[in-house]
């Protein structure tokens, strides 16, 4: 039985008539990386904002280190949990250091020296040090990334959540964000769950991969199992590269071949 | 069968406006429950500060000093056809102190601090900025809304005091250097009119309405992204335009009821 720092049971979420989540389940190991795939539209993004309280599901539980979250043990679960948004969600008025230094003054009773040595070693350690003055719009697509990043960790979180880190980025960045999370899920020990359509990529950096289809979890399991499987759904995913060879080769000859709208 | 519709739609919107009030009413008892728990609070304070006072100062200075002017002039030619000009102090006084200084000062700090409040609160919406702060386990109302609301609750009331100051002073600019009164005439008529209960009420006029209006365009802000029918800037502008409208006639109405306490 592996120790379990989070886990998830019979997730549901609906909004109005769609239902986005039904009954999805999760099991995130303490101090390993899961990564959940799926589809655009499937309720990735809506499941990790579950897992982290900010939607409320309306049935199922989200337990943290052996605790279900409520509203008595979810600001300290918040404490314990970086989160770090698809769209880095920096604040533009602040700059890069008062970003960091934000979640240490608000949730904290440190000294306002400790507050600023904090948010500059995560600066540093996330190579921003020289970017310090700096307002999120000044920097580049790579730099907010980090500097949400180094937000996300600089209250030394167990776990750290990631919507999307990678989207809309070009492959060399897309390598050089999931490197990113496994140098620093190494250096600081956090447990990290990725939400994410890079199916390589996250095989690579995952010890567990996840797949939601249709509101609830296909597939759970390691990443040689995922490759191995011969599931349709997981296959579909998986070999969505060789299927677009084939489709377009068949197009080329001429021939009729399935089309998805996407 | 032609009732059934409209007694549908009348009860709708009244249903929806009861929501909005309580909605309303909870965001401020919210926000004001948390200013125990807040950190770093002072800080925050001082920069709501800021943006409700230094940024608005010029345009409180300009629209006091034209509107001591033409209360001036307008006065001065009424009271002529009386032979009253000495009372034009008394005149211009007390409609700036019990009403025209707290109305327009209110109104003007809707325009331009409530509105870029409204904005500001919208586009932190929008780009999920508040969802990182409830991710950070910060609590929202404490950082972003209890500042601003003790900054409105101290820069109005000293704003609609430097737009009567300076509408005082348009009004004996106007009296004495462009139409002859004597400044002594016009100043002692200015401190015989004046008691301590017009002040009392034109400074609590100031606090109402800096609490009520802040709180409303802070409210429209925070709530964008429950605006139906429109996404992204255009909620922001719809929240914008909403919490100033609202905030203009609340500012009216509340004079009403507050003026009815004091007369």
């Amino acid at each position: 039985m592996p120790d379990l720092l989070l886990r998830a049971e019979g997730v549901h979420k609906r909004f109005g008539d769609l239902v986005v989540l039904a009954g999805a389940d999760l099991e995130v190991p303490r101090g390993s990386v899961v990564s959940v795939l799926g589809r655009s539209g499937t309720g990735k993004s809506v499941f990790l904002k579950c897992l982290a309280g900010v939607l409320a599901p309306e049935s199922g539980q989200v337990c943290f280190d052996g605790q279900t979250l409520d509203t008595t043990t979810r600001e300290s679960f918040r404490r314990r949990c970086g989160y770090l948004f698809q769209n880095n969600a920096l604040f533009d008025s602040l700059t890069a250091l008062e970003n960091v230094a934000l979640p240490l003054e608000q949730t904290t009773d440190l000294p306002d020296r400790e507050v600023r040595e904090r948010a500059l070693e995560a600066l540093r350690q996330l190579g921003l040090q020289d970017h310090r003055d700096r307002h999120p719009g000044e920097l580049s697509g790579g730099m907010q990334k980090r500097l949400a990043l180094a937000r996300a960790i600089v209250t030394r979180p167990e776990l750290v959540l990631f919507d999307e880190p990678t989207a809309g980025l070009d492959p060399l960045r897309r390598n050089a964000v999931f490197t990113m999370i496994a140098k620093y899920q190494r250096q600081f020990g956090f447990t990290a769950v990725i939400v994410t359509h890079d199916v390589a990529e996250a095989l690579v950096v995952s010890d567990r991969v996840a797949l939601l289809d249709n509101g609830r979890m296909r597939f759970e399991g390691t990443p040689g199992a995922f490759s191995a499987s011969a599931d349709t759904v997981v296959r579909g995913f998986r070999d969505s590269a060789a299927a677009l060879g084939n489709t377009v080769s068949a197009l080329r000859r001429g021939e009729q071949a399935p089309f998805e709208d996407p | 069968m032609m009732e059934i519709p409209m007694l549908r739609f009348l009860g709708r919107h009244a249903l929806s406006s009861v929501h909005g009030l309580g909605g309303f009413a909870l965001f401020m008892a919210r926000a004001f429950a948390a200013i125990p728990g807040a950190r770093r609070l002072f800080r925050r304070f001082v920069r709501a500060g800021h943006e409700q006072g230094v940024r608005c100062l010029p345009v409180i200075l300009i629209v006091g000093l034209f509107t001591g002017l033409v209360l001036g002039l307008q006065g001065y030619y009424v009271l002529n056809r009386f032979g009253s000009e000495g009372l034009l102090g008394t005149l211009v006084s007390l409609t700036l102190v019990r009403e025209l200084g707290p109305v327009l000062a209110a109104l003007m700090l809707v325009g331009q601090a409530g509105s870029a409040l409204a904005a500001e609160l919208g586009i932190q919406r929008n780009s999920e900025q508040i969802a990182a702060l409830d991710t950070m386990g910060v609590n929202s109302h404490a950082y972003l809304i209890s500042p601003r609301l003790l900054a409105a609750l101290f820069a109005y009331p000293m704003q609609t005091a430097l737009f009567v100051s300076v509408g005082l002073l348009g009004g004996a600019l106007s009296g004495s250097l462009l139409l002859g009164l004597a400044p002594g005439v016009y100043w002692s008529a200015v401190e015989r009119a004046l008691d301590p209960r017009d002040m009392a009420e034109c400074f609590t006029k100031a606090g109402v309405f800096g609490l009520l209006t802040i709180s409303l365009c802070a409210y429209h802000g925070f709530h964008t992204h429950r605006l139906r029918g429109v996404t992204g800037a255009r909620a922001v502008s719809a929240a914008t335009t909403r919490a100033v409208v609202q905030s203009s006639i609340l500012v009216l109405c509340a004079d009403y009821v507050i003026t009815s306490f004091f007369v």
